[in-house]
């Protein structure tokens, strides 16, 4: 169905969710490794108005933006479906998704590094977002529903992917057994999937990324 | 029934704002694809308790209540729409001009939107200079996209030219206000084409909120940013 090709980073958690997409679905690709802090011509050819990763380039044709490029991948691709069929649970989808990016997976990097009283503040705020997530996931084995993952599950997968990590580097604890059974439930039965499994980079990796990140936002402070 | 009554059956109410850009593209989009609806005019100093119930996350507006189905954010609302109501379509077949267009959907509301609002209208001297900058650089992004195009969507209207239409009506008072020119006819000439075609479309034009209502409600919202407004 044409030559996909995946230019990302491997500890950027918007490339990660790209790729189980695609491993779900079956879609052979090349992945091109980038450099967030040595950008290549590749990427700023490709993703000449964000200059970031992910870029799914199709056919030559590139598509730019995660949750835009898990969309084409299931509008393009049959078999496992991501979204669901009902329009309206497909617009609930969607919606959790920009709110999780928005506030929860922003809300914990400005937590990170964010120092005193801004920090606090930070955290309280992120911890009343993930506090829908939980009321979202009560009761269910999934986001997508009892048997099989689906987008919103992709979409919300840094979190037993990276979250840990993230509070390790911020200093801070954000979701904890205590308030979030629930979320930290689908967390342990999302990371047991084999396929979900394999693509999560080595911890140490990870750390050293978002060291750096924090560091870098820091220092500009 | 036929279908044209069938569709009278369901019942679709919009809460808005008369100045919201946002739920402005929600009427827009029900109105291109002739859906008869209910709006509910909101305050927002004096939210009802309805909105809260139904938008408990974000307390704004646009909600769509559809035969008793909540959808809040604009452009998920969009979609929901297209799906919903198949004629006029907002969306191409082709999944890649699909991509495309929620792409510029989102480059609008996240980096344009922005950069223009909170960093132009909202600020002054170098902060401004910066947010102006910053404003060209992202209008060049549009004026490339659009270029050897009627509108963003092709030759019809389509979601990415509902997303950025508030640069055809809410630009022009911004650029008043603070006395400079965002969308020049000569730094960015398809872009400026483009804004009078949208400005001027049917439905489009028959729904832009008063002039003046807006330009003295953005004084009063820059006034009080630059810490220059009188407390109420």
């Amino acid at each position: 169905m044409g030559e996909v090709k995946l230019i990302g980073s491997y500890t950027s958690l918007f490339c990660t969710r790209v790729e189980w997409a695609l491993k779900l679905k079956g879609v052979q690709y090349e992945y091109v490794e980038d450099d967030v802090f040595n950008k290549s011509p590749l990427l700023l050819q490709h993703n000449p108005v964000h200059k970031k990763v992910p870029v799914l380039v199709h056919d030559g044709r590139p598509i730019a933006e995660s949750l835009v490029i898990l969309q084409y991948i299931d509008e393009t691709w049959s078999g496992n479906t991501l979204l669901p069929q009902d329009s309206y649970d497909r617009a609930m989808a969607h919606f959790w998704a920009k709110f999780a990016d928005e506030k929860c997976v922003m809300g914990s990097f400005m937590a990170a590094w964010k120092d005193g009283e801004e920090k606090e503040k930070a955290i309280e705020s992120a911890q009343e977002s993930f506090a829908f997530l939980e009321k979202l996931i009560e009761g269910k084995k999934y986001f997508s529903g009892e048997d099989e993952i689906g987008y919103l599950d992709l979409a919300l997968g840094w979190i037993p992917l990276c979250l840990d990590i993230v509070e390790e580097v911020g200093g801070m604890k954000l979701v904890d057994a205590e308030k979030f059974p629930s979320l930290l439930e689908w967390a342990r039965n999302f990371a047991e999937i084999p396929l979900i499994k394999e693509r999560f980079p080595p911890r140490d990796a990870l750390a050293n990324y978002f060291h750096k990140i924090v560091g870098l936002k820091r220092s500009k402070k | 029934m036929d279908e044209r009554e069938y569709n009278m059956a369901e019942e679709v109410k919009v809460f808005s704002t008369w100045a919201s850009p946002f739920a402005l593209r929600v009427i827009w989009a029900l109105k291109l694809k002739g859906v008869e609806f209910d709006t509910v005019h909101e305050d927002l100093i004096n939210k009802s308790p309805l909105l809260l119930q139904y938008n408990p996350i974000h307390k704004k507006v646009p909600v769509l209540v559809h035969d008793g189905k909540v959808i809040c954010e604009s452009l998920v609302i969009l979609e929901y729409i297209d799906e919903t109501w198949k004629q006029n379509p907002l969306l191409p077949e082709d999944p890649h001009q699909k991509a495309n267009a929620r792409f510029w959907a989102k480059f609008g509301d996240d980096k344009v939107m922005q950069s223009i609002g909170g960093g132009v209208l909202l600020k002054e001297g170098k902060e401004q200079e910066e947010g102006f900058a910053a404003s060209m650089e992202n209008l060049k992004y549009l004026e490339d996209e659009i270029r050897g195009k009627k509108f963003f969507g092709g030759e019809t209207i389509g979601l990415a030219d509902i997303a950025l239409g508030w640069l055809a009506h809410y630009l022009d008072i911004v650029e008043e206000i603070v006395g400079l020119k965002l969308i020049d006819q000569e730094k960015f000439p398809s872009l400026a084409a483009w804004k009078q075609e949208f400005a001027n479309a049917p439905i489009i034009r028959e729904n832009w909120p008063d002039r003046d209502k807006l330009a003295t409600k953005y004084v009063a919202m820059r006034e009080a940013n630059l810490g220059k407004g009188t407390p109420k």
